[in-house]
C-alpha cells in the first residue's frame, strides 16, 4: 500500500465511508460524514497512521484530501 | 483501584491539590504525566510516587499559559508513546487585589493562567484522548469562580470563564466520548491560601473546618474513575458548604 492508498484508508476509516467514496477532491463539510467532529477523529487517524504530529494550524487548514496530501508532505510523507 | 491501565495528566502537578491528585490517581494504579514549572519538585514528586506505587510516571517542565511551550509538551508526550486517558487543568495563580489596586500584569497572569492555560491543555490534549476512543478531562475552577468575592474580582473572571469553557466543550466533545468537568474547591489549606486567616474563613464554613487537597483530589478521582461515567458537563463543588 503506497501513501495516497494509506490516506484515502486513513480517511475512509475516520469518517466511516467506504474508500471507493475518498478522492482528492473530497473537501471538508462536503458530505454529511465529515464534519467538525469527525475532523477531529480524522487528524488522530491521520497522527496515528503516519506517525505525526500535526500542528494546530494545519488542523484548521486540512479542507480536502488533497489539502491533507499537501500538509502531510510538510511532515515529511512523501505521496 | 479505580484508575488500572489509565494514564492521567496533571499541570501544577508539583505541589499542593494537583499533588494530591497525583499521589491518589497513583495509589489507584494510574500512570501519571506530571507538568509543572517546577521540575526540582516534580522529581521529587515522581520519586515518591514510584516509591511507593507501581506505575510510570512521566515529568515534563511547561508554563501552561504559553501556547509553544504546550505544543512542544504534547509533541514530546507523542513521541514518548505515552497514551493519556485522563487531563486534570489544575496549575493556576491566584492574584488578589480590589480592581483599581490590580496592575496589569497580575491582571494577565491571572487570566493568562488560569483560563488559557486550561483553555490550551485542552486543545493540546483531544487528540490524545481521541486515540483512546474516550477519557475525561477535568478543569479546576474555584468558589470564587460561582459565588464572587471582594478583592478578587479578576480571579474570578478567569475562573468563572472555566465554568463556560467546562459546559460548552463538555457538549463539543461528547460525541467523541470525552466527558468533561470541573471541580469548584472552596477555601482548601495550600500554599495558594496560607494568606488567608483560616479562622476567619471557617466562620463561613458549614463542616466548620477548612478544606484538605486530598478533599479535592477525591472528587476529582469520581471524575476521572468509571464512577461517574454518566456525568458530563458538571461543576461539583468541594467547599464544605461555605457560604460567600
Amino acid at each position: 500500500m503506497d501513501n495516497s492508498e494509506k490516506l484515502f484508508s486513513s480517511f475512509a476509516e475516520a469518517l466511516g465511508i467506504d474508500a471507493s467514496s475518498v478522492s482528492d477532491g473530497l473537501e471538508y463539510q462536503s458530505i454529511p460524514e465529515w464534519d467538525s467532529i469527525s475532523h477531529m477523529i480524522l487528524i488522530s487517524q491521520l497522527e496515528e497512521d503516519f506517525e505525526v504530529s500535526i500542528d494546530t494550524d494545519d488542523v484548521i487548514d486540512m479542507s480536502s484530501v488533497a489539502k491533507a496530501k499537501e500538509i502531510l508532505s510538510k511532515y515529511n510523507i512523501v505521496f | 483501584m479505580l484508575l488500572l491501565n489509565k494514564t492521567a495528566l496533571i499541570t501544577g502537578a508539583s505541589k499542593g491539590i494537583g499533588e494530591a491528585i497525583a499521589e491518589l490517581y497513583a495509589e489507584h494504579g494510574a500512570n501519571l504525566v506530571l507538568i509543572s514549572r517546577d521540575m526540582g519538585r516534580l522529581t521529587s514528586l515522581k520519586n515518591k510516587i514510584e516509591h511507593k506505587n507501581a506505575v510510570q510516571v512521566s515529568i515534563y517542565r511547561a508554563d501552561v499559559s504559553n501556547y509553544e511551550e504546550i505544543k512542544s509538551v504534547f509533541k514530546q508526550i507523542s513521541s514518548d508513546k505515552l497514551s493519556v486517558n485522563i487531563i486534570v487543568n489544575n496549575a493556576g495563580v491566584m492574584l488578589d487585589g480590589t480592581l483599581m489596586m490590580m496592575k496589569p500584569e497580575a491582571i494577565k497572569q491571572n487570566i493568562d493562567v488560569n483560563t488559557l492555560g486550561t483553555i490550551n491543555v485542552a486543545q493540546a490534549s483531544i487528540k490524545l484522548l481521541i486515540k483512546n476512543r474516550g477519557g475525561a478531562i477535568i478543569n479546576m475552577t474555584s468558589i470564587i469562580g460561582t459565588n464572587g468575592s471582594s478583592g478578587q474580582s479578576v480571579y474570578s473572571a478567569s475562573k468563572s470563564a472555566i465554568i463556560g469553557f467546562t459546559k460548552s466543550l463538555s457538549k463539543e466533545l461528547s460525541a467523541l466520548n470525552i466527558r468533561v468537568n470541573a471541580i469548584a474547591p472552596g477555601f482548601i489549606a495550600t500554599n495558594m491560601t496560607e494568606h488567608i486567616p483560616a479562622q476567619q474563613a471557617i466562620a463561613s464554613i458549614g463542616l466548620a473546618r477548612v478544606g484538605q487537597p486530598l478533599d479535592v483530589a477525591n472528587v476529582a478521582l469520581f471524575l476521572a474513575s468509571d464512577l461517574s461515567s454518566y456525568v458530563t458537563g458538571q461543576v461539583i463543588g468541594v467547599d464544605g458548604g461555605m457560604i460567600i
